[in-house]
């Protein structure tokens, strides 16, 4: 049998505490992130039990959600949700937490600022009460979302009782062409893919398109792992990812960097690894990606056309697109290019990162907002991407070309607080679920990359980017 | 735990795929800080015509009569019937809450979403993945046969219907286990302290900067 192991072999066998006689392992937990959303009812319950949480410094937790991304200093108006962040800034302290509440600079959705602060590093396994926990796999983590129950069960033990998902690779080949960006081609797997093509699966991108990414480039495309029914996804370790890390809050340095980085540089599948799946891309093409319907992966080109159901020969997929016509208001054989747009919003912890906003920025600078968008709105990963932002001048950019530009949070991805469409309101939008009322009862989502959303804003209706002149 | 073992009931169908956490729980209802409650909210957006939040009466809603849930008998269904991939999306474990509240015990489909699969065994509900001939097959005897009921045997690991074994299902042992007999998996794993002490021993050694 050959020895060669797989990424996520490697981190799975090192995270290994014990295993059941049917396969069930009790995996070691190394960082675990915490929101206000999914853990009242774990810390209550570990509370009603009498337990404390077995190793407090392996925490840090943050409101995102809930949050308001307009002024602060009103606190939150909305009582339902005061409590819970409330709850959150009360458990941890009870418990002795690291948190970086509403006031802390460092705030901001979890997924930007765990690995903005190195908390998230390669080979740790990392869990959070979010599925887009699936981002922190960009680092060679093996890093997933989990329920409040297991939420519980880390505090309680810092360990989960898993099943090993299945090896595969999705390598996107070759170059992607000029304003193709790391969403374009997460998109595109998805649309390949499916939304349950995942399922039952870690996978790891590779390929010369991934390994050319930046840092912020490989977390959006881990990040909506999740969205093709993976609960893991991740990208081995190369200079890239140890640069990136270097001289952040949390992680190593001097003798325990050394020591760290010989071990991070073994972070990635050996030759002659076996994947159980094994997927192929061509980046060079990929073009800029719009979705049309309720599910990422109802997505085609920016050049293409709503697709028709009666064409679909698969009978329950042609009235699952059927549905999502009728309650995204489309009509089948429309150009995506002449959809119009309400409403945009640049955010998410799928792209509100510095790069994200420098390519938004990019497109949107000396242009206005077109006059049928009632709102196109700029929210910053963290209250740290906001800053650099600012330093960049990049808000002026926006704020000039007639964007809001607001505080960090979750915001208008899942409207939670009190960003959010109206019934019926189409939105151009960086996130990463169109998923029906996700933004809003209602509300009609088409996910794009950050430029896309820029120029969606820009024209009041989607356009490929390279037609913006 | 709620234990399960074996349960019989009235069958509701909901015929549509990649049923996400969102449809099952929408997002407004996340805000409450207790496990309970979320029944009457669960598949909002589909049954009420109205919109509704934490801090909204849901007796004074308009109910959408065309929603399966609000249909007699399947108001009172106890097993879901749905297509693939359902419970994708969010990791929120309200929406297995908000099922079980609403009096649901299993869920069979094609297929199911991981992170809703897990919730739902630490919550009692048994979450059954069948052949997807077999749920189309269910589909059709359910749009014959008004308010069908079905047993599920989790001992045995069947599906039937009116004493015919229909199907039969596969699950995890430990799962299979701790569901039988409604075990606190937290206090399992703190069985096991002393391994979980001895690997972080381990570990401080060969990789130091996590901890
Ligand atoms: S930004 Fe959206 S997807 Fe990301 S954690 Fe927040 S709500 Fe979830």
């Amino acid at each position: 049998m050959s020895t060669a192991k797989t990424l996520y072999d490697k981190l799975w066998d090192d995270h290994v505490v014990r295993v059941e006689e049917d396969g069930t392992a009790l995996l070691y937990i190394d960082r675990h992130l915490v929101h206000e959303v999914t853990s009242p009812q774990a810390f209550e319950g570990l509370r009603i039990a009498g337990r404390s949480p077995w190793r407090s410094s392996s925490i840090v937790a943050v409101p995102d959600h809930n949050v308001p991304t307009t002024d602060r200093r009103k606190g939150i108006q909305d009582p339902v949700a005061k409590l819970q962040v409330q709850t959150l800034d009360d458990n941890c302290k009870e418990f002795g937490l690291t948190e970086f509440d509403m006031s802390d600079e460092r705030q901001g959705i979890v997924h930007v600022i765990g690995p903005e602060q190195g908390a998230t590093l390669p080979g740790m396994t990392v869990v959070c009460g979010d599925s887009h926990t699936s981002t922190h796999g960009a680092f060679g983590a093996l890093a997933f979302g989990i329920g409040t129950s297991e939420v519980e069960h880390v505090l309680a033990t810092q360990c989960l009782m898993q099943n090993k998902s299945l090896n595969m690779l999705v390598s996107v080949d070759g170059e992607v062409p000029p304003g193709v960006t790391a969403k374009d081609i997460v998109l595109a797997i998805i649309g390949k893919l499916g939304t349950a093509g995942g399922t039952g699966y870690a996978i790891e991108f590779g390929g010369d398109a991934i390994r050319a990414l930046s840092m912020e480039g490989r977390m959006t495309v881990c990040n909506m792992a999740i969205e093709a029914g993976a609960r893991a996804g991740m990208v081995a370790v190369d200079e890239t990812t140890i640069d990136y890390i270097i001289g952040r809050p949390y992680s190593p340095d001097g003798e325990q960097l050394e020591q760290a980085k010989t071990y991070w540089r073994t972070l990635h599948s050996d030759d002659g690894a076996v994947f159980d799946k094994v997927v192929h891309l061509d980046a060079s093409v990929i073009k800029p990606q719009v979705t049309w319907g309720t599910s990422p992966e109802m997505v085609v080109d920016i050049s293409a056309v709503v697709p028709d159901p009666d064409a679909e020969s698969d009978k329950v997929k042609a009235d699952g697109m059927r549905k999502a016509l009728a309650y995204m208001g489309l009509e089948p054989g429309t150009p995506i290019d002449e959809i119009a747009v309400d409403k945009v919003f640049i955010g998410s912890c799928t792209n509100s990162r510095i790069e994200d906003l420098r390519e938004a920025s990019k497109v949107a600078q000396g242009f206005k907002v077109a006059d049928n968008v009632k709102l196109a709105m700029v929210v910053p990963g963290s209250g740290l991407v906001k800053k650099q932002a600012e330093v960049e001048g990049l808000d002026k950019i926006f704020i000039e070309a007639g964007f809001e530009w607001r505080e960090p949070g979750c915001s208008m991805c899942l409207a939670m607080n009190a960003d959010r469409l109206e019934p019926g309101e189409r939105c151009a939008s960086t996130s990463n679920r169109n998923f029906e009322g996700r933004q809003g009862q209602g509300g009609r989502t088409h996910l794009v990359s950050p430029a896309m959303a820029a120029a969606a804003a820009i024209k009041g209706h989607f356009t490929d980017i390279d037609k913006l002149d | 735990m709620q234990i399960f073992t074996r349960h019989t009931g009235i069958v509701a169908p909901l015929d549509r795929p990649n049923v996400d956490t969102d449809a099952i729980i929408p997002k407004q209802f996340l805000k409450s800080i207790k496990r309970s409650g979320f029944g009457p909210n669960a598949f909002d957006d589909w049954r009420y015509l109205d919109e509704g939040g934490p801090d909204i009466e849901n007796a004074g809603r308009r109910i959408n009569p065309d929603f399966i849930l609000n249909q007699s008998p399947f108001d009172q269904a106890t097993i879901l019937l749905a297509r693939e991939n359902f419970g994708c999306g969010s990791s929120r474990e309200h929406a297995v809450w908000a099922l079980d509240d609403f009096g649901f015990r299993a869920v069979i489909a094609p297929s199911f979403a991981d992170i809703f699969f897990n919730n739902s065994f630490k919550n009692g509900l048994l979450p059954i993945a069948l052949d997807a001939a077999v749920v189309d097959d269910l589909f059709k005897r359910v749009s014959e046969t008004h308010g069908l009921e079905l047993s599920v045997d989790l001992e045995a690991q069947t599906v039937s219907c009116e004493g015919e074994t229909i199907a039969s299902f596969e699950i995890d042992d430990f799962r299979k286990h701790c569901m039988l007999n409604g075990l606190d998996d937290i206090a399992l794993t703190l069985q096991h302290a002393d391994k979980i002490k001895n690997y972080e021993d381990k570990r401080k050694q060969t990789a130091p900067w996590l901890f």
